[in-house]
């Protein structure tokens, strides 16, 4: 059984897409079968993060409306085998999606075997991201420490758990909060709400605390995901993440401030 | 000891504010979507159980007592937010 995953958040900029690539490399990495699918119609964005956007001849929308079969439109990545995604339709609206259309392709990919979906979610609660995660078994919200950001996690753990197909068959979507561009020093300061702080206000299970790292700039740059960087923190965190998620037990990391030299400590910023 | 902090100028903490100011705007975005009252499940009765009870002193809307738990430092606080009428002339 295929599993579905959204990668969501309601605000826009906070980190999905980057999410989106690093969880469903990392699946892949561990042998799983995995398909990335861009629900961000209009404003393709996946295939530039995964590096394959000059390999994109058929998109999503394409295969919703028939005009491509779903092998066509799959994109293998370029370091991993089992891993496919699906680019968003860059010329067309965000009406050409249909929950009927997305449902076929899902069960289609299913049937072909894959282990895990992942939806990556535009921004908003409209219906780009209704249609994100209204098939979703699992969801990884990803949020900043930031007020704007936890604010519309919350609304966005609300439609998940009321605007979803599990929510009306009285199933859960099961959530995972995924804290992204965490800035230890900054929270020292108490200048950033903390882990806990989000915690506490959101009040769904912690799968991941991913720091503000310049990796992730420099991987977007080249087109790989910040997973395949063994040397970044924000990579590793994404390790930890996605072993977290297929049930290991690994402690969280770089939640808190790297020790200095006596130097940095006296005259450091 | 950091030196160079203790010369800069001390900022206040803003995160216990952005945390406070957080905790109510949930609470009220909760409430007013009508969902993830998430709290244990007497809450409903106890709710009822309240109005009655303030309506036997005021007469208040169905809405007027909102019932709530909030986590805060691994406390667990019963929050109760009871409306009264706009207070009206010669009634
Ligand atoms: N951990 C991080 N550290 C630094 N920058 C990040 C981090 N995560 C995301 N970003 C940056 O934030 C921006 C938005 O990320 P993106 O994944 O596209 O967000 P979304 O899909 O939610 O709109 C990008 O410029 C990305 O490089
Ligand atoms: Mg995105």
């Amino acid at each position: 059984m295929a599993k579905i995953i959204v990668t969501t958040s309601g605000k826009g900029g906070v980190g999905k897409t980057t999410t989106s690539a690093s969880f469903s490399t990392g699946l892949a990495q561990r042998g799983k079968k995995v398909a990335v699918i861009d629900f961000d119609v209009g404003l393709r964005n996946l295939d530039l993060i995964m590096g394959c956007e000059r390999r994109v001849v058929f998109d999503f929308v394409n295969v919703i409306q028939g005009e491509a079969n779903l092998k066509q439109a799959l994109i293998r990545d370029k370091n991993n085998d089992n891993l496919y995604i699906l680019a968003a339709s860059q010329t067309r609206d965000k009406d050409a999606l249909s929950l009927e259309g997305v449902e076929k392709v899902l069960n289609d990919l299913a049937d072909e075997g894959f282990d895990y979906i992942v939806c990556d979610s535009p921004a908003g609660i409209e219906r780009g991201a209704h249609h994100a995660m209204y098939f979703a078994d699992e969801a990884l919200v990803v949020t900043n420490p930031e007020v704007s950001s936890v604010r519309d996690s919350d609304r966005v753990i609300g439609l998940l758990s009321s605007k979803t197909r599990r929510a009306e068959r009285g199933e859960k979507v099961r959530e995972h909060l995924v804290l992204t561009r965490y800035n230890p020093a900054r929270v020292e300061k108490g200048e950033m709400l903390s882990v806990k702080d989000v915690q506490d206000i959101l009040a769904i299970p912690l799968l991941g605390v991913i720091p503000e790292s310049p990796s992730v700039l420099t991987s977007s740059n080249a087109g790989a995901p910040v997973i395949a960087d063994p040397l970044s923190d924000a990579g590793q965190a994404y390790q930890d993440l996605v072993a977290r998620f297929l049930g290991e037990e690994r402690p969280m990391r770089f939640m808190t401030v790297e020790k200095k030299g006596l130097f940095n400590k006296l005259f450091g910023g | 000891m950091d030196l160079m902090s203790f010369f800069r100028a001390k900022k206040p903490a803003t995160a216990q504010l952005a945390r406070d100011r957080l905790m109510v705007a949930v609470a009220w975005q909760r409430d007013n979507d009508g969902r993830r009252n998430a709290g244990p499940s007497y809450l409903p009765q106890l709710r009822e159980e309240l109005l009655a009870v303030v309506r036997k002193y005021v007469q208040v809307a169905d809405g007027a007592v909102q019932v709530n738990v909030q986590r805060e430092d691994g406390l667990e606080v019963l929050e109760m937010n009871i409306a009264l009428p706009d207070a009206k002339t010669g009634s």
